[in-house]
């Protein structure tokens, strides 16, 4: 299926109808969640309405870490089968991963006045996180100036694998260290947060997540037509 | 500030900052799309 999506062709004709049903599809989630979570859901009994910050907070650290986890796996696929579609999903993920990375950390700190009387503190999590954001601008940077230089894209790609190191730190900085931001709440075996106040979050999760992958197919279309302008104008000046 | 503003904070720059990506990334989008049909011409 990754071979046979790796023809350009094939890509559109699959990403041109898909592109608007996974942002509105993902708006409209987004939107009930968002809903339930503003509206239906009690405020925490210690942080009272603040609580509601979470249906946002969550997908955008959940959407910032798992948009690297997006550019290492197209980074491998383009390294080890040379698909130049997989360089083109990384090069389209950095953004809006780096602007949801940026958006845990600002929406973070909104939380964290009134929950901690702090914006900011220099912890194992909030710090890991903004090394992430860090390094999703250096990879912008780096992508744009290896494509500027004619690059082949293999240097990007190495930064792209290399920067997954600091997933595993952000998600076990709360373990590791003492740090005010709260430990784990969410596993594969259950939840601490009462039912009554998870359950819009896996709306906004599920909302934010299509959204995502909708900005994303668009930056990738820009792509494909862009380095399709290169070509014709190349062809063009022989 | 009161809890509300803190959340309508948050909600705000979220939802404003998402919209921003959307439309850009549309535009750029359309954009370079319109320029492959216009080489084709």
């Amino acid at each position: 299926m990754l071979h046979a999506l790796a023809n350009p062709t094939r890509f559109l004709k699959i990403a041109r109808p898909l592109t608007p049903i996974l942002l509105w599809l993902g708006v409209a989630l987004f939107a009930v969640g968002a809903w339930g979570g503003l509206m239906r859901t009690p405020p925490d009994y210690l942080q009272g309405e603040t609580v509601r910050i979470m249906y946002i907070h969550v997908p955008t650290a959940w959407l910032g870490m798992g948009g690297w986890s997006g550019i290492a796996i197209s980074s491998i696929v383009f390294l080890v089968w040379r698909h130049p579609l997989a360089s083109v999903a990384a090069r389209a993920i950095a953004v809006p991963g780096a602007v949801f990375a940026a958006l845990c950390l600002v929406t973070g700190s909104i939380w964290g006045r009134p929950t901690w009387g702090t914006w900011w503190q220099w912890d194992g999590r909030l710090t890991s996180m903004l090394l992430l954001f860090f390094v999703y601008l250096a990879y912008i940077a780096l992508a744009r100036a290896d494509h500027d230089r004619g690059g082949d894209g293999r240097i990007p790609a190495i930064f792209g694998i290399a920067g997954t190191v600091l997933l595993p730190i952000i998600r076990y900085s709360v373990t590791w260290w003492n740090t005010l931001h709260q430990g784990q709440s969410i596993g594969l075996t259950g939840s601490t947060i009462d039912s009554a106040i998870l359950w819009p979050l896996f709306w906004t999760l599920a909302g934010a997540s299509l959204f995502f992958a909708g900005v994303v197919l668009m930056r990738m279309r820009a792509l494909v037509a862009a380095q399709r302008v290169e070509a014709r104008l190349r062809r063009l000046a022989v | 500030m009161t809890h509300w503003g803190f959340v309508a904070a948050a909600y705000g720059v979220t939802l404003t900052a998402a919209a921003v990506l959307a439309l850009a990334s549309w535009r750029a989008m359309v954009t370079a799309e319109r320029a492959v049909e216009d080489l084709r011409r």
